[in-house]
């Protein structure tokens, strides 16, 4: 067993030396020279698909951790939007994968790899041919076959030394038994100092949580307000008055029946009028729709809602969880009335999709754009921006990592997609 | 005239049934979920039926999902679907096939119970029977529209309730004008829409759903 674990780590700790020399130093010299082709402009478009390969490359190793030897490496990239088509796009892109402190991290990772990260990988096969050789090199002396050698600090010259091969390669043998999977174990440490975040960005993902959950709490404390004053100044009143006509139609029925008949009509009228208004508080608490039939047809309800003609494309192969799908709903209706309101457009569109474990939704017009996402803490509205609510939708959107990306030049097309990383369950049982 | 009828809140399925009664109809099953819903279409084979939208085991739209359903099996069947909201969506869904007999009523308007035992019979009869909310959106929406903006007030009255499920003898006596001047408006209506212009007062209703659903 241990004769086994011992030959194991010594063939992953050749793999791996073979993969840093090779792979890790081309990763890092390309790298570089894409990095120093930025200015030209062909960098930005070379920088993306080899930072793409090396979260890959490096995230590989991070299995290869936990797999041989159960450490667990975290992997803290930032969710990132998909790339919007065209060039600015691109940049944007290429922007976003250079502002996220794991790219540098990797990179880092990489020159470290080829140097130290080779060098301790090769160290358990090197124990395992050194101690093997111990045992081979007196052999070949006696023969004949070899003459002037060093063995470690043995000589072939002196016959008492060769006779002392076979017990340092022995002795090396046992250095192996012991330390091979700690050395494989090194290796990996290793790349555990360099790929692990440092401390400050964890404080800083707490902080972010600790603030999306106030806006969230924060949220929910004025809808849970709004929803008690709309009963209260409606509803609950209507049915007071109605309750009060009842008691005087009690009294006049048999009196003044014309009279009563006239309060009974208004007594009906207060009551359409009662459920008139719970039924749209409903609909703003949540659309009976999204009830019925999930995201896909609630937006889809939602469209044929709007007063311009909006498309919706994109099915959903099941339904996200309850609150995922009703941030993603109001955000939509969101972004269509926003539309609808000042940007001046003829007609809208909505895409929906689900793919590697995001939400990802588009709502886009062909109005006159110039929608600008302000950024935190400089108010609403940016000068020559079209004044949004987008930064909110940002915060509501943030309780659930979802993010939020806009692009809206100046006369338009503005498209806006958000992603919330969930999964999908329960395919839908509607036949539709 | 029989009616199966499908509602899962107890106090309202109680009342369609009195309502229903006090206007002779027949209940020939009053159920409060989707898969008795399903049996019941099936076995007595109604004149016409009264289904809520929600109903359980899913409480989502299995009313509406039974009611399609029936209506697929046996093309025509008269559906009156009631619901505590409406949806262009789902009336759309409702009126696909084209072979009429639909009704889409906001669970509110059982308030007024000549118009709704009207909206019941008219179904039954193959008619239609649309929501005035419905109407509402579909006219909102094609606010822009060129031929409707050329409507006048009163033909857009006309085109409302026609829309509804009306027929010009209702729509006469709603307006409370001749009958022949309702004849007119609508043939101006037609006239201005570019439909074509037909006597069945169902296909006409369907024609003018059908072009106010369009774009």
């Amino acid at each position: 067993m241990r004769v086994r674990r011992t030959l194991v780590a010594g063939a992953r700790g050749l793999w791996l030396t073979g993969l840093s020399l090779v792979g890790s130093a081309a990763l890092f010299s390309l790298t570089l020279v894409s990095l120093a082709l930025l200015p030209i402009g062909l960098g930005w478009l070379t920088t993306p698909p080899l930072i793409a390969l090396t979260r890959r490359y490096a995230d590989q190793r991070r299995r290869w951790a936990h797999d041989w030897t159960g450490l667990r490496i975290p992997d803290d990239h930032r969710p990132l939007p998909r790339p919007q088509p065209g060039l600015s796009g691109l940049v944007q892109h290429c922007g976003r994968l250079l502002r996220d402190p794991a790219t540098w991290r990797e990179l880092v990772w990489l020159w470290v790899d080829m140097v130290a990260g080779s060098l301790t990988a090769l160290l358990p096969g090197v124990l395992i041919v050194l101690g093997i050789e111990g045992f081979v090199l007196p052999v070949l002396i006696w023969k004949g076959v070899i003459h002037d050698y060093q063995y470690v600090f043995l000589y072939a010259s002196d016959p008492t030394q060769v006779a002392l091969m076979p017990v340092l390669g022995a002795a090396v043998l046992a250095a192996a038994l012991v330390f091979n999977p700690k050395l494989l174990r090194a290796h990996f440490r290793i790349a555990a100092a360099f790929l692990t975040p440092p401390k400050a960005e964890l404080a800083a993902r707490v902080a972010r949580l600790t603030e999306t959950r106030h806006d969230a709490v924060d949220a929910s404390a004025a809808e849970l307000r709004r929803i008690e004053r709309d009963l209260h100044d409606g509803a609950q009143a209507r049915l007071v008055a109605m309750g009060m006509d009842l008691g005087t139609i009690e009294a006049l029925i048999e009196r003044d029946p014309a009279k009563a008949k006239e309060l009974v009509g208004r007594a009906r009228t207060s009551s359409a009028e009662a459920l008139t208004e719970l039924r749209d508080l409903v609909r703003g608490i949540h659309p009976p729709v999204l009830a019925e039939r999930g995201l896909d047809d609630a937006v889809r309800a939602l469209a044929l809602r709007m007063p311009l003609p909006v498309e919706v494309t994109g099915r959903l192969p099941g339904r996200p969880e309850a609150p995922v799908e009703s941030a993603a709903y109001f955000s939509v209706s969101e972004l269509l009335t926003n539309a609808v309101k000042h940007a001046d457009a003829a007609r809208m569109w909505v895409d929906m999709e689900h793919a590697e474990g995001r939400l990802r939704i588009s709502v886009g017009d062909d109005g006159r754009g110039g929608v600008i996402l302000p950024a935190d803490g400089t108010g609403a509205s940016g000068e020559g921006g079209v004044h949004s609510g987008l930064r909110g939708l940002e915060r509501r959107l943030g309780t659930f990592d979802g993010i939020l990306a806009v692009s809206s030049p100046v006369g338009g097309p503005t498209l806006v997609t958000l992603e919330i990383p969930c999964a999908l369950c329960s395919p839908k049982t509607s036949s539709s | 005239m029989r009616v199966v009828l499908a509602e899962d809140l107890f106090l309202l399925r109680d009342g369609l049934i009195r309502m229903l009664e006090a206007f002779d109809f027949e209940i020939a099953a009053a159920v409060d979920n989707g898969p008795d819903l399903a049996r019941a279409l099936e076995e007595e084979r109604p004149d016409v039926a009264v289904v809520d939208v929600r109903l359980p085991p899913t409480l989502t739209d299995e009313g509406l999902q039974c009611a399609l359903a029936a209506r697929r099996a046996r093309p025509g069947l008269p559906v009156l679907v009631l619901s505590q909201h409406v949806e262009q969506l789902y009336a759309r869904e409702l009126l696909a096939d084209g072979t009429g007999g639909v009704g889409y009523l906001l669970k509110d308007r059982v308030f007024d119970a000549d118009q709704f035992i009207d909206a019941v019979r008219r179904v039954a009869a193959g008619g239609t029977a649309m929501d005035p909310q419905v109407i509402a959106q579909l006219l909102s929406r094609r606010s822009r529209d060129r031929p409707l903006a050329r409507l006048t007030p009163r033909e857009t009255e006309v085109l409302e309730l026609m829309a509804e499920g009306r027929s010009n003898t209702a729509i006469a006596s709603k307006l409370v004008v001749t009958e022949r001047a309702v004849a007119k408006h609508t043939s101006n209506i037609f006239g201005k829409l570019q439909l074509p212009p037909s006597d069945d007062d169902n296909r006409r209703v369907l024609a003018v759903l059908a072009y106010l659903d369009r774009g």
